[in-house]
């Protein structure tokens, strides 16, 4: 530790005059507590978890552009965000089969499972069409582009149709049947 | 019988080593933190799994939360020009002064017609009086947001020669057409490339 060493050096001539050794020990109790305070005060203030970016693309949405792909009804699957965390979604052409209705937990496998089918029978890979609705909620929105991103279904980039307009009258009167839009 | 004595021992404790510790840890917090700014609107972000962090240049942040839009342009030089570029669209003329205030205000949402007023207040003043109703972007007319982003894309471009990356910061419950809305004025001006943000998750997906 350190010390200095205050015993008066050459004083003591005579053996007679004595300096009293002071200890050069200093409390430091307070001013450690002060800087744990300190410490804590700057802990719970650093953002540590930097929030993170979801990369978005979406189609281009210029009316002159005629380039315009249809897509195999045998290869995509259409999901639909609807209320209350609800999701409906179905294979191929609207209206031909029934819309199947889960919640954000099951969608994972049933996603996985659209893949294999879709790649065993066509050799393809399965193109995605997301159609939030006005009653879905943005949470709802990025749940699902994590899903997608997570089952890595997104080899084609997701389509994500939000225009109200382009939600089918066939998916609109399933929603309303069904309560989630 | 003879009492036994007990030797008296010191209670002090040597807090030297423990003094440096706690001052190392100090140092390397203050060194290490950037302060946070109090956001004008409150937002809880929905959870993800991505990993890629939100760059800290050339960005701005749209936050929607309760129907109001916010923006934020990050960088000062950008959003010293970006506020005379609207000065000029607007025939607005800022002053040297607003315009320095203005390079610190992190995130606003203040008609342009109130940015004036907005400026001239300090940070109290500004939370109490209400004037942060967010950037209108309704009409196709007045649509100010539209003309925000616009001039921060040139500013950006102008100052650091690249583009700058639009994020959009929603609250998770945030209904999906008001998503759109900003959504479809950034498709307006081409960008169809953007990026939502999240925070991180803590386990695993649900």
């Amino acid at each position: 530790m350190a010390e200095l060493d205050t015993s008066g050096g050459g004083k003591n001539k005579g053996g007679k005059v004595r300096s009293k050794k002071q200890s050069t020990k200093v409390d430091l109790t307070a001013m450690v507590d002060l800087a744990f305070l300190l410490i804590t005060f700057f802990m719970l203030t650093t953002s540590l978890s930097k929030p993170s970016a979801m990369d978005i693309a979406k189609p281009d949405k210029d009316p002159k552009d005629e380039n315009k792909l249809e897509l195999r009804q045998s290869q995509t699957m259409t999901i639909l965000l609807g209320k209350n965390d609800r999701i409906a979604w179905y294979m191929g052409e609207a209206g031909k089969s029934a819309p199947t209705i889960e919640g954000f937990n099951d969608i994972q496998s049933s996603l996985l499972k659209n893949k294999q089918e879709v790649k065993a029978k066509t050799g393809k890979d399965i193109i995605v069409i997301i159609k939030p609705t006005d009653a879905s909620t943005y949470k709802n929105f990025v749940d699902i582009m994590d899903e997608l991103s997570i089952t890595k279904t997104n080899i084609n980039a997701p389509a994500i149709d939000d225009d109200p307009n382009h939600l089918l009258d066939s998916e609109k009167e399933f929603m309303k049947s069904k309560g989630i839009l | 019988m003879p009492r036994v004595k007990v030797p008296r021992k010191s209670t002090a404790v040597d807090m030297t080593a423990m003094c440096d510790v706690a001052f190392l840890l100090l140092t390397f917090f203050i060194l290490t933190a950037t302060a946070r700014q109090p956001d004008p609107l409150e937002i809880t972000t929905p959870s993800s799994t991505v990993q890629f962090k939100v760059p800290d240049k050339d960005i701005a942040i749209v936050s929607i939360g309760k129907g109001k839009v916010f923006l934020e342009i990050v960088g000062q030089d950008v959003k010293k020009l970006t506020l005379q570029k609207m000065g000029s669209l607007y025939n607005v003329p800022f002053t040297e002064e607003e315009a320095k205030r203005f390079s610190v205000v992190s995130s606003f949402g203040v008609p342009f017609g109130n940015l004036k007023k907005f400026l001239a207040m300090n940070g109290q003043e500004r939370e109490k009086s209400g004037i942060q109703a967010g950037i209108p972007n309704d009409s196709t007319v007045n649509n100010e947001l539209f003309e925000w982003i616009k001039q921060a894309r040139f500013a950006t471009a102008e100052l650091h020669g690249v583009d700058m990356r639009i994020s959009i910061k929603g609250n998770a419950n945030e209904e999906y057409p008001a998503i759109r809305k900003v959504v479809d004025l950034l498709q307006k001006q081409k960008i169809n490339k953007f990026s939502l943000i999240t925070s991180a998750e803590a386990g695993g997906s649900n």
